[in-house]
């Protein structure tokens, strides 16, 4: 008998049979009969009329079979599609481009050397107009302007909290530290692109559209909402998200390319193949962060918290593309208040538009969280530096506490359980943070630069509440469809999509859990629009929390069908059997049982008289609340005078996620998500020159991790459940990207803030650092 | 565009075709021969998605013409396990949980190979450096470090 491998167990993935020997299904993988290359001209400007579009030459190209224009797609209506936010975007322009890399032209050829030489022949004449890459700059009288169907570069304004009492609590508070932090503009740069094949059947009107998506059935309501008018019905339109190779947001949006393919795929009668360069991935696809806050927190003279208060410019392109919760323009940055017990605050934040391509979405984080936490963690940091009060003292003595919980947040939310101070404790515990300090001292005797730093982050994740989450007006639930087979093996559908999370394996553990059938007779599967329930798809640390939750409901009312079933075989009452691992057996009489196995097979072969045949369950689960993972990171840096190189000797995460399923794969997304905090404290960054060119538009300006930068991460673990989720797990995948960038900085601040640095923005380049240790008489001179 | 004859060994058979002389060897690969598990990450031979062993060596198949293989053997994903048995680097992987997407996986496993070659017993550092042109976005490495020591202590032990 197979193991059961339920929660708790660091079973190994049952998808990686496949991925380590090459089989894996990924997009560009897919190849169908009769199938051409879609390939697409850019723009060169940031913001410019298209004068003329010449395909004479390009249509000379042995192999180009068309072009698709702006203009071609207005006959249809398609050449603007609407976002996730209640914004418009292009699909492709009609007369003005308005960002550097944005789509132009559609071209279509036999293969991909064929469209790449026909996309370099199409000749475009532009007329440059004013270009605005400067948030502040936009928001200013006489800007030029981004949009002409809009009023201005202003897009919206949203604010939480209490204004005037803030005002008045910072007024009153005995210290108030004030600091502008800039979070700049990166990209998820997963390591597969984005692309899609589709498929258009002209005979039966059905569209087949494989797409690295994380979220299939909300993209095929949005390609039957785009494109119903021009046939595109939704029960002729299946979504396959394959394999995925990385998402972490990125693959949430619909993006142009989509579009052109399938009005390419119907007007040729071809499966259409659309694949990025990764130039191309790094230049168009949606940005995250670009968020530029002025934040000042305040404390009373015992250095207790008081008041936060946050004035936020966030820079979201030429369109609010961002893929936040309808209700939720600012995404969950609501959460800034942080792990901390104080009664008020109040952020504000504005939006606008810029001639850069959409930003706004994650960078694997759940909708703004890791800005919200940046600035809290940066500013708890600052503030007990200004007091003179050591950074972890200072947390343990304003953290809320243990017993406070549910704490209902000053900005609304209300936090489900947590225990920060045994996670910060324990952090201190393992990094031996006391002895450091005294080494720290020691060396800055010496005039050696050591830093330590400290995050204490509070998260929200599993959108969410049906009251309260939904994309566009669709309910943010999530679902799980179980069937048990005669055999006692199961199948189970999902509407998440796991890109690299091991869903797989995670899911028929809880499964496993719950019904006694091992692990690896549980069949799990997801993507395919055809076959899974729908859902809201895998972003923002919602899988488990709600998919997950489902999987649970659904098992248990498995059960509860399968409770009936045994009764009969067992000729017992229902109330007098008791369910234990794998079987129920008559209290008091445990010999007599019947395994989930016995009772599957009777499901098919011996149903109760009036009772349905079969054993299946299908849950929409909508979750009650958000849960709230939390964790302390702390990290020790050395910084060299002379090169403003820091060196991260020891990064300690301890991160409490609620119930872990798979304490393996748990680790593993830590790992993963330390790196993604790490690559935008130290590398990453997207800029832009004033007339809107990009820099770090391809992965030899883009640097991302390797493992030779990477730290070596430790891990520690304290377990508090969520008390209203069904296994009490509450989602891991994001939260040390968002927690880990605020510990590094807070670690090199620490280093220099006797030389009198109080804040440096990320990323922390050796350069950055030099200037400050040169501003502050403090690099060495050899 | 002009077309050459090209004759290669993949994964210990021969393979012939004509192709264009632009081919890059990692389209000959995956589009020629249908090879899927070799994949494309970049535009600038810097993730390593790419990677195949080329007469021994690991190299990035997108920085390379079909035409400059003539001759050459040719190693990729689907030619590590033999027999059923999978190579020590993809039991690695598997064990200590290297790989989460997997896009990245089989030209990391290459990379491995071509470093234990050269060095069969080598420091955290050493694999560190050794994989440093080869990108992972999901796992922070850490796993994938314990993957090529598992697989180094194996094949010592085979030796």
């Amino acid at each position: 008998m197979a193991e059961i491998n339920g929660l708790g167990k660091s079973m190994k993935r049952k998808e990686d049979a496949r991925f380590i020997q090459g089989k894996g299904n990924y997009i560009e993988d897919i190849v169908l009969p009769g199938m051409i290359w879609l390939d697409i001209v850019r723009s060169p400007y940031a913001h410019a009329r298209i004068v003329n579009i010449d395909t004479s030459k390009a249509a000379k190209i042995p192999g180009v079979l068309g072009f698709i224009t702006g203009k071609d797609l207005e006959k249809y209506n398609l050449h603007w599609m609407p976002t996730l936010m209640s914004d418009r975007q292009m699909v492709l322009p009609t007369d003005t481009v308005k960002y550097q890399a944005q789509e132009v032209v559609g071209v279509l050829a036999t293969d991909r050397y064929a469209a790449a030489d026909g996309v370099a022949a199409v000749e475009i004449d532009y007329e440059p107009l004013p270009v605005v890459v400067d948030p502040f700059k936009a928001l200013q009288p006489g800007a030029p302007k981004v949009r002409e169907d809009k009023d201005s570069n202003h897009i919206w304004h949203w604010e939480a909290g209490d204004r005037e009492a803030t005002d008045r609590a910072i007024r009153q508070a005995a210290t108030v530290v004030k600091q502008r932090i800039y979070i700049p503009r990166i990209h998820v740069a997963s390591i597969e692109t984005c692309g899609c094949v589709a498929n258009w059947d002209p005979i039966n009107k059905h569209l087949t559209m494989y797409l690295t998506t994380q979220a299939p059935h909300a993209i095929r309501t949005v390609i039957a909402l785009v494109a119903g008018h021009v046939g595109l019905s939704e029960e002729n339109i299946r979504v396959i998200s394959p394999d995925i190779g990385g998402g972490f947001g990125g693959k949430v949006p619909v993006y142009p390319g989509y579009i052109i393919a399938i009005a390419a795929s119907v007007l040729l009668g071809r499966p259409v193949k659309w694949i990025e360069d990764r130039s191309e991935n790094l230049q168009a696809d949606s940005f995250a962060r670009d968020y530029h806050m002025d934040c000042e927190l305040a404390a009373d003279g015992g250095g207790r918290i008081t008041a936060l208060r946050i004035k936020t410019v966030a820079d979201h392109g030429y369109t609010d593309a961002a893929a936040n919760p309808s209700k939720y323009p600012a995404g969950l940055f609501s959460i800034c208040t942080g792990s901390y017990d104080y009664r008020t605050a109040f952020t504000e934040v504005d939006a606008a538009y810029t001639n850069k391509p959409p930003g706004g979405i994650a960078y694997r984080c759940s909708f703004r969280v890791t800005e919200a936490v940046h600035a809290i963690e940066r500013m708890v940091d600052i503030l007990a530096h200004e007091r003179g009060e050591d950074p972890a003292d200072f947390r343990l003595k304003n953290f809320i506490k243990k017993e406070q919980f549910p704490y209902k947040s000053p900005l609304g939310w209300e936090f489900d359980s947590g225990d920060y101070h045994a996670a910060l404790q324990k952090a201190m515990d393992m990094i031996g943070y006391r002895e450091l300090r005294k080494e720290q001292a020691e060396k800055r005797a010496r005039g050696e630069l050591m830093g330590i730093g400290i995050s204490s982050f509070t998260e929200v994740v599993g959108a969410g509440p049906s009251h309260q989450f939904d994309i566009l007006g669709i309910k943010m639930f999530d679902s799980a469809e179980v069937r048990i087979h005669p055999t006692g093996k199961a199948i189970a559908r999902f509407g998440t999509k796991s890109q690299g999370q091991g869903h797989e394996t995670t899911y028929a553990q809880i499964l496993a859990q719950e019904l006694g059938i091992p692990a690896e007779h549980i069949k799990v599967e997801e993507g395919d629009t055809d076959t899974a329930p729908y859902g809201l798809g895998t972003y923002a640390s919602r899988s488990t929390p709600t998919a997950g939750a489902a999987a649970a409901v659904a098992a248990r009312r498995i059960r509860e069908k399968a409770r009936k079933i045994a009764a009969h075989l067992l000729e017992s009452a229902e109330e007098d059997l008791v369910w234990e691992v794998d079987r129920f057996y008559v209290k008091g009489s445990p010999s007599r049982f019947k395994t989930i196995q016995d009772i599957a097979l009777a499901a098919y072969t011996n149903p109760p008289p009036g009772v349905e045949a079969g054993l299946e369950a299908t849950f929409y689960y909508d979750p009650p609340n958000m849960t709230f993972p939390f964790g302390s990171y702390i990290c020790v840096v050395d910084i060299d005078r002379g090169t403003g190189q820091v060196h991260v000797r020891r990064f300690v995460a301890v991160d409490d996620c609620g119930t872990r399923i798979n304490p393996m794969i748990v680790e593993g997304q830590i790992h993963g998500g330390l790196t993604m905090g790490f690559a935008p404290a130290f590398m990453e960054q997207i800029q832009y020159d004033e007339n809107g060119n990009i820099y770090g538009g391809n992965f030899m300006d883009y640097l991302l991790p390797t493992a030779v930068e990477t730290p070596r991460w430790e891990t520690g673990e304290t377990v508090t459940p969520s008390p209203h989720h069904p296994i009490g797990a509450k989602g891991v995948g994001e939260s040390a990207t968002v927690g880990a960038p605020a510990a590094f900085v807070n670690a090199v601040v620490d280093a220099l803030w006797h030389l009198g640095v109080r804040h440096i923005d990320i990323p922390i380049t050796p350069d950055k650092v030099w200037q400050v240790l040169k501003a502050h008489g403090a690099a060495a001179e050899e | 565009m002009s077309k050459h004859k090209i004759t290669v060994t993949v994964n210990g058979q021969p393979r012939q075709a004509e192709v264009p002389a632009r081919l890059l060897l990692v389209h000959f690969i995956r589009e020629t021969l249908g090879l899927t598990g070799t994949h494309i990450g970049c535009d600038t031979t810097s993730c390593g998605a790419c990677t195949v062993l080329l007469n021994g060596r690991a190299v990035k198949s997108c920085t390379i013409l079909a035409v400059q293989a003539n001759g050459g053997e040719i190693t990729t994903v689907e030619g590590l396990a033999q027999n059923g048995k999978l190579h020590p680097i993809q039991e690695g992987f598997h064990m200590e949980h290297g790989l989460q997407c997997g896009f990245c996986t089989p030209g990391m496993m290459l990379s491995a190979i071509a470093l234990l070659k050269q060095n069969p017993n080598p420091t955290e550092d050493d694999i560190r450096w050794g994989l440093s042109g080869n990108l992972c976005r999901c796992t922070g490495y850490v796993n994938i470090v314990k993957a090529v020591q598992y697989a180094a202590e194996k094949l010592r032990a085979e030796r």
